[in-house]
């Protein structure tokens, strides 16, 4: 018996959306770079963090990378830029929370914009998950910001009208959030389109959890998810997925904890930045199209891991 | 393909003399489809049933064992393509690369950190296990492998070209299943007749998929049932290429020409270090049997390790924690009580925060079947006429009498049953609602 390779073709492909001027993410034909078997027209995208305010507690292998510039979101977002060569910028909007220092939503805009105005690669705006304050802080900010074609999220079920109808109005492309689960993932999308936006200005964050601390629902989820986007062509899934990973690898204790309070582990950068690296690479098998990551080393890695899966020997499986 | 009891009962005796202990034939072959029953059960089977019967039964992914003990590494036997299909069967053996080349120091400095590496996770006790030995010379390879063997008590891969040279490393240990690596175009006839002769696994390797499945047939013609297939993938992307297709043809073609594991080299691809453990991680997601490391720093093992467990952890079955108080930072009286679910996730994330807040304080972890602290809820699991009974067995009134329990954010609604339910003497607080702010509320907590 002979080998004949086994090629799959998909039935559906995933949308391509358009984030910053002309940069586009997804548009995937196949499973995660199966480039033998179909497109992947736009390779996965690094977003780095950038921080509106100091982050004080991080573990000191990021921390002593970003010292310089915490406190100052647009000085930080032009080292991600220019000394890191981010493929965009992920400002997460620390400073609204709550819980800390509750800052209005007419200063995050401001700070927004100040970020949005100093750099060239897309900008992409993420809330604290408080679905009440998210909703007053980026309704402002698409208000702010009304010609800057920036993603916002995470837009959960309980305010996706407010920011959905928002985002609509500025035409802005939305991050829907929801937790861990391909039915309310799909839920999600439906209630947005059906309010009204359209289906390619959704992007899925499906929640992440790092290596060790539920990285493997997040990799199932994901799988299903393409699965249904690809093979039953569901089009309700068929978005790009983002997978705001960088807080979950850092606050897992693995990444952080000395070696010398654990003497088995081993050196605590070298675990801390692979800590990252490896999360993110699993993510790329699952499917992902964004990567919102921390730690420099970390997104060169993943870069050349990148690279390296999309070099294949096609010829392997020509009949 | 397994084979319906019609098919089954064809290659049977068909005289329905009972000796199975099943009334007829064909009620015997129905329990033999359904895996329920075992074929030596009939005494008058024939060989030619045999055959048939057990090669459709065998799995498309063939079972190896590579080694012997507690160091032993069984691989294959996997069924899916996704691990949310079913499961993926057996975590890859990971191991590390020793060679001729380098001195005696750093091979037992290899050795040791072998033998020595080991973490317990989620109550599962994770380790690399195999030493593959390369050696040019036949005289070092054995005295290699004596000493891995000897030192480390590893599951051994013996690395040659040389059939001679690789019987005579894996003669004095054979009984511990060493796996000869590697048979090729050029040499198969005289590995796989060592293999056969010492009874041992071995590994066959080809530059394409075509000339590696003609291997395999080879394999499967001599009546080899363990071996592993080297694919010799040349970038990251034909890694994923190869192991996918590999896994694709053996799960849904049952193609059983490459129905084996597989085993991935992943500094072949590189010299840094960083990337090599990345890289790893691609073989550990995408399907291989074995990956083989050029050291063993625990900074880079300890992710791979915890990668293999997350992946090949039972998707039906969520991983739980035992039920029972958890001190966490040497706790006393008046430190305070906090009571969750034993999700492990949930246990993972919360008991990290309170580690992480370094004040002391007592985790309440109460069974709820493995769910998270809302699931639980909404099922009626973590609900208040549970909780108090289980917060009333659990012995945490003798270890902090003052009785104030701290439950999650999420499920406030339930502090005012909760209150009743526990009654006189007990005080219910309702804590954060995200893990990440307890450690801030913890700090502003006093039991007064």
């Amino acid at each position: 018996m002979s080998f004949e390779p086994p090629v799959e073709s998909c039935k559906g492909s995933i949308r391509e959306v358009t984030i910053g001027a002309d940069t586009k993410v997804g548009g995937e034909t196949t499973f995660p770079f199966h480039l033998w078997e179909g497109e992947m027209p736009n390779a996965p995208m690094i977003a780095m963090e950038v921080y509106d305010e100091a982050q004080p507690d991080w573990p000191d292998t990021v921390r002593k990378v970003y010292e310089d510039v915490m406190g100052d979101p647009v000085a930080w977002a032009k080292k991600c830029q220019d000394e890191y060569s981010a493929d965009a910028i992920c400002l997460q909007l620390r400073s609204i929370d709550p819980n800390g220092s509750d800052a209005s939503p007419e200063s995050a805009a401001e700070t927004v914009k100040k970020v949005y105005d100093a750099i060239s690669v897309p900008l992409i705006v993420y809330g604290t998950g408080t679905p009440d304050k998210d909703a007053e802080v980026l309704k402002k900010v698409v208000e702010a910001m009304p010609d800057a074609n920036i993603p916002i999220g995470p837009v959960e079920e309980s305010n996706h009208r407010l920011i959905g109808a928002a985002a609509m109005g500025y035409k802005k492309p939305v991050v829907g959030f929801t937790s861990m689960d391909v039915n309310l993932a799909k839920q999600l999308n439906v209630l947005l389109t059906q309010l009204g936006v359209p289906e390619d200005k959704i992007i899925i964050d499906p929640t992440t959890g790092a290596l060790g601390y539920g990285l493997e629902y997040c990799y199932s989820i994901m799988e299903r998810d393409r699965l249904a986007a690809l093979m039953q062509n569901d089009g309700k899934m068929q978005m790009p997925i983002l997978n705001n990973m960088a807080p979950e690898t850092w606050k897992a204790k693995e990444s952080k904890v000395s070696e010398e309070e654990e003497p088995t582990y081993g050196n605590v950068e070298t675990r801390g930045i692979l800590w990252e690296a490896i999360t993110a690479t699993t993510l790329l098998l699952a499917g992902t199209d964004i990567l919102v990551m921390r730690h420099p080393d970390a997104v060169k890695l993943v870069r050349t891991a990148i690279e390296g899966l999309q070099a294949q020997t096609k010829e392997k499986v020509a009949s | 393909m397994a084979l319906s009891g019609l098919q089954i009962f064809k290659l049977l005796a068909k005289t329905n003399c009972k000796e199975c202990g099943f009334p007829t034939c064909m009620a015997f072959a129905m329990q033999l489809a359904a895996g329920k029953a075992e074929l030596d059960q009939c005494p008058y089977v024939t060989d030619e049933a045999k055959a048939a019967l057990g090669e459709a039964a065998a799995p498309p992914v063939r079972k190896v064992t590579v080694g012997a003990g507690d160091m032993a590494v069984t691989v294959g036997e996997e069924t899916v393509l996704y691990r949310h299909e079913k499961r993926f069967e057996h975590m890859p053996g990971l191991g590390v690369l020793i060679t001729d080349e380098m001195d005696d120091a750093t091979v037992d400095g290899l050795l040791d950190q072998l033998k020595q590496i080991e973490f317990n996770y989620v109550g599962v006790n994770l380790r690399p296990r195999v030493a593959a030995i390369k050696a040019a010379d036949a005289g070092k390879l054995a005295a290699l492998v004596a000493k891995a063997d000897e030192k480390a008590g590893a599951a051994i891969i013996i690395m040659n070209d040389d059939a001679a040279a690789l019987k005579s490393a894996a003669e004095p240990i054979k009984d511990k299943k060493p796996l000869l690596y590697a048979a090729t175009e050029a040499n198969f006839d005289a590995v796989a007749a060592v293999a056969k002769e010492l009874n041992v696994p071995f590994a066959i390797k080809a530059d394409t998929l075509e000339a590696l499945a003609e291997l395999g047939q080879k394999a499967l013609d001599g009546d080899f049932k363990e071996v592993v297939l080297d694919p010799a993938s040349s970038s990251l992307g034909d890694v994923l290429l190869d192991q996918t297709l590999i896994r694709r043809a053996a799960v849904k073609k049952t193609f059983r020409a490459l129905g084996f594991p597989t085993i991935g080299f992943p500094s072949n691809m590189t010299d840094d270090k960083m990337l090599e453990a990345v890289y790893a991680s691609v073989f550990v997601a995408k399907y291989a049997g074995f990956v083989i490391l050029s050291d063993l720093d625990p900074a880079r093992v300890l992710p791979l390790l915890y990668l293999s467990q997350n992946i090949y952890t039972d998707p039906q079955r969520p991983m739980q924690m035992d039920q029972g108080v958890y001190p966490i930072n040497d706790p006393g009286p008046d430190s305070p009580i906090l009571v969750t679910t034993n999700f492990s996730l949930t246990y993972f994330t919360v008991s990290s925060e309170v580690e992480a807040s370094k004040v002391p304080a007592w985790l309440c972890i109460m069974d709820v079947e493995g769910q998270s602290v809302l699931t639980a809820w909404a099922a009626g699991k973590f609900v208040a006429d549970a909780i108090a009974p289980f917060l009333k067995k659990s012995g945490i009134e003798e270890k902090a009498p003052h009785k104030k329990i701290i439950i999650p954010g999420y499920v406030a609604q339930i502090s005012g049953e909760l209150d009743e339910e526990l009654g006189e003497g007990w005080e219910v607080q309702v804590g954060v609602r995200e893990a990440a702010d307890i450690p801030k509320f913890l700090r502003q907590w006093s039991a007064n």
